[in-house]
């Protein structure tokens, strides 16, 4: 059964790239795969995001939706025995011509758990990403500081106590912090693994605002198990299942009208 | 429903915890016997030593049997030389491989350095004394400080490699990951991420390697082999606090079996002290 949609939607995808191909993508994929130990967890995904958008990438748990966020800038490096096949254009290049390092300054990742460094304040987790690369420019800094944590909204709460640790922050805070430690490196990507899901419903908010009023500036995509979430902040959704792009499409329509069985079946709550 | 029962019945709850204070006092006694020796060699090397200690013990160098008065300084000084050049050697190189055996642990080589460093770790210290004899005493044809160091050093190696390692293991893939996501290098995520977060453990594994080896009388023996005065250079016979313990213990004069144990009572205030200095001076920013 779900073989038959995946080959029909795969088909049906294929027209929809070429019909939305606008130029304006900043990010493109084409029949990527990524096999752990030869065995695959993500097959022939083909999407694209556009600038200054935010995608969000729903599926049920093992779907490979965190397979394919990390495909992204390279943290499958950090696992013995991967392997990735297929396209990944991003900024109009192919991945392989950037270096890991470059490539996740302009790409940055927001993981699920927050984990500010434990030896570090407030102040130098923000920082972090210009001082250990070698950046020290004081008055600099500040600035940084300031800028990036207005950007979360998260300024006015911890602006006294810069300088305590960051693990004295509620669990809330604590992810604040690490979205704005990667913001402040400014990335022209921002990839986020179920950035909320270890938050509570006000700081979930209060990440949403956030993310939504700063696509103006960075393109996000965001791995999200919350429904709601997908359907109030994202532009394009994309449906994963067993490993295979089942669903792409703008936000609306995906919610609203899908194209395929699985997905309104997963929208609606009847697996997953 | 018969699980329901078994829970809450009450004559099993008093079982339970009548089992459950058992337990406790069980181990509050295992927890004193562990630490009733140390606290009684603490007070008895102190009652025993501390009447022949006087300025003049820290001053002054051994004198002959038979007259009063003297001192250990230049075994003080010696120890300290002696363990610091093998602190020197011995440490950098046990945290680098602690590094690598850590975080290139899937690598063949990694498994054959864990695997030595285990067995260095049961070799008795003197067979390394013998070796420091062979590479270090024989082809300078003397005695030295440097082959004391060198031996020392050789037995600080393993216990500081695998205390990193086992540190460095502890601090979460998490970490590593927010580190690299930033465009961090990796030999900066090591050194400045890595490395710093699992800092107070390797400290301790650090300050314990160098209290073993400051302990250390056989591989000394005949690689520092000791002194009865001032050593001139380093690489010339060294007095060191055990050799010069060891000494005093076994000879039949009663003034320097005192000597002895004053000798011991400075050795552990030693290592006591140093363990306290480091802790200070490392002491993390911000708590735990």
């Amino acid at each position: 059964m779900s073989i038959q949609f995946t080959l029909n939607t795969s088909e049906k995808q294929e027209d929809r790239n070429v019909k939305e191909n606008t130029g304006k993508e900043i990010l493109i994929t084409k029949d990527l795969n990524v096999f752990f130990d030869g065995r695959p967890a993500i097959k022939d995904v083909s999407l694209y995001v556009n600038k200054n958008t935010i995608t969000s990438i729903i599926g049920p748990s093992g779907c490979g939706k965190s397979t394919f966020l990390r495909s992204l800038n390279f943290m499958h490096d950090m696992i013995p025995k991967s392997r990735v096949t297929g396209e990944i254009n991003i900024f109009g290049k192919d991945i392989s011509e950037y270096n890991s390092v470059d490539l996740r300054r302009r790409v940055g990742m927001v993981f699920q758990k927050p984990n500010p460094f434990p030896t570090m304040s407030i102040y130098d987790n923000v920082v972090s990403g210009y001082r250990l690369n070698g950046m020290h420019r004081k008055g600099f800094y500040d600035e940084v500081v300031e800028t990036s944590l207005k950007m979360i909204g998260l300024w006015d709460e911890v602006k006294d106590r810069l300088h305590v640790s960051a693990m004295s922050l509620s669990g809330g805070q604590q992810q604040r912090i690490c979205i704005a430690r990667t913001l402040a490196i400014k990335p022209q990507i921002v990839l986020m693994d179920e950035p909320t899901s270890a938050l509570d419903p006000i700081s979930t908010s209060k990440v949403e605002e956030a993310v939504y009023h700063l696509k103006k500036d960075f393109t996000f995509i965001i791995v999200t198990h919350n429904m709601q979430q997908a359907a109030r902040v994202s532009d394009c959704t994309a449906f994963f299942y067993l490993g295979s792009l089942i669903e792409f499409g703008r936000t609306r329509d995906v919610f609203t009208n899908p194209s395929n069985k699985l997905t309104e079946q997963y929208i609606t709550g009847k697996f997953g | 429903m018969e699980l329901t029962n078994l829970v809450f019945d009450p004559r099993n709850l008093r079982r339970r915890k009548v089992i459950s204070a058992v337990m406790l006092t069980l181990s509050t006694i295992a927890a004193f016997l562990a630490i009733v020796p140390l606290i009684y060699i603490f007070f008895y090397t102190t009652s025993s030593g501390i009447a022949s200690l006087n300025l003049d013990f820290f001053t002054n160098i051994p004198k002959p049997v038979g007259e009063a008065g003297g001192g250990m300084a230049n075994a003080i000084v010696g120890s300290l030389i002696i363990v610091g050049i093998g602190s020197l050697f011995g440490i950098p190189i046990g945290i680098m491989a602690g590094i690598y055996v850590a975080e290139y642990s899937k690598s063949v080589f990694a498994n054959f350095v864990k695997f030595i460093t285990d067995v260095l770790n049961g070799t008795p210290s003197i067979i390394i004394g013998i070796f420091a004899y062979g590479v270090v005493v024989i082809p300078m044809q003397r005695f030295s400080a440097y082959a004391g160091g060198f031996a020392l050093g050789i037995l600080m190696i393993p216990t500081v490699t695998r205390i990193t390692e086992e540190m460095l293991k502890l601090v979460p893939l998490s970490l590593r990951e927010a580190s690299l996501a930033l465009g961090i290098p990796r030999w900066r995520t090591t050194i400045q991420i890595v490395l710093k977060t699992a800092s107070a453990g390797i400290i301790t594994g650090v300050l314990l390697a160098i209290a073993r080896a400051a302990g250390e009388t056989a591989p000394l023996l005949f690689t520092s082999f000791g002194n009865s005065f001032w050593s001139n250079s380093l690489d010339s016979p060294t007095a060191s606090l055990p050799v010069q313990i060891f000494t005093y213990a076994i000879s039949p004069y009663e003034e320097w079996h005192k000597k002895a144990w004053a000798g011991a009572l400075v050795l552990i205030a030693l290592v006591f002290v140093v363990s306290l200095l480091v802790r200070i001076v490392t002491r993390k920013k911000f708590g735990n």
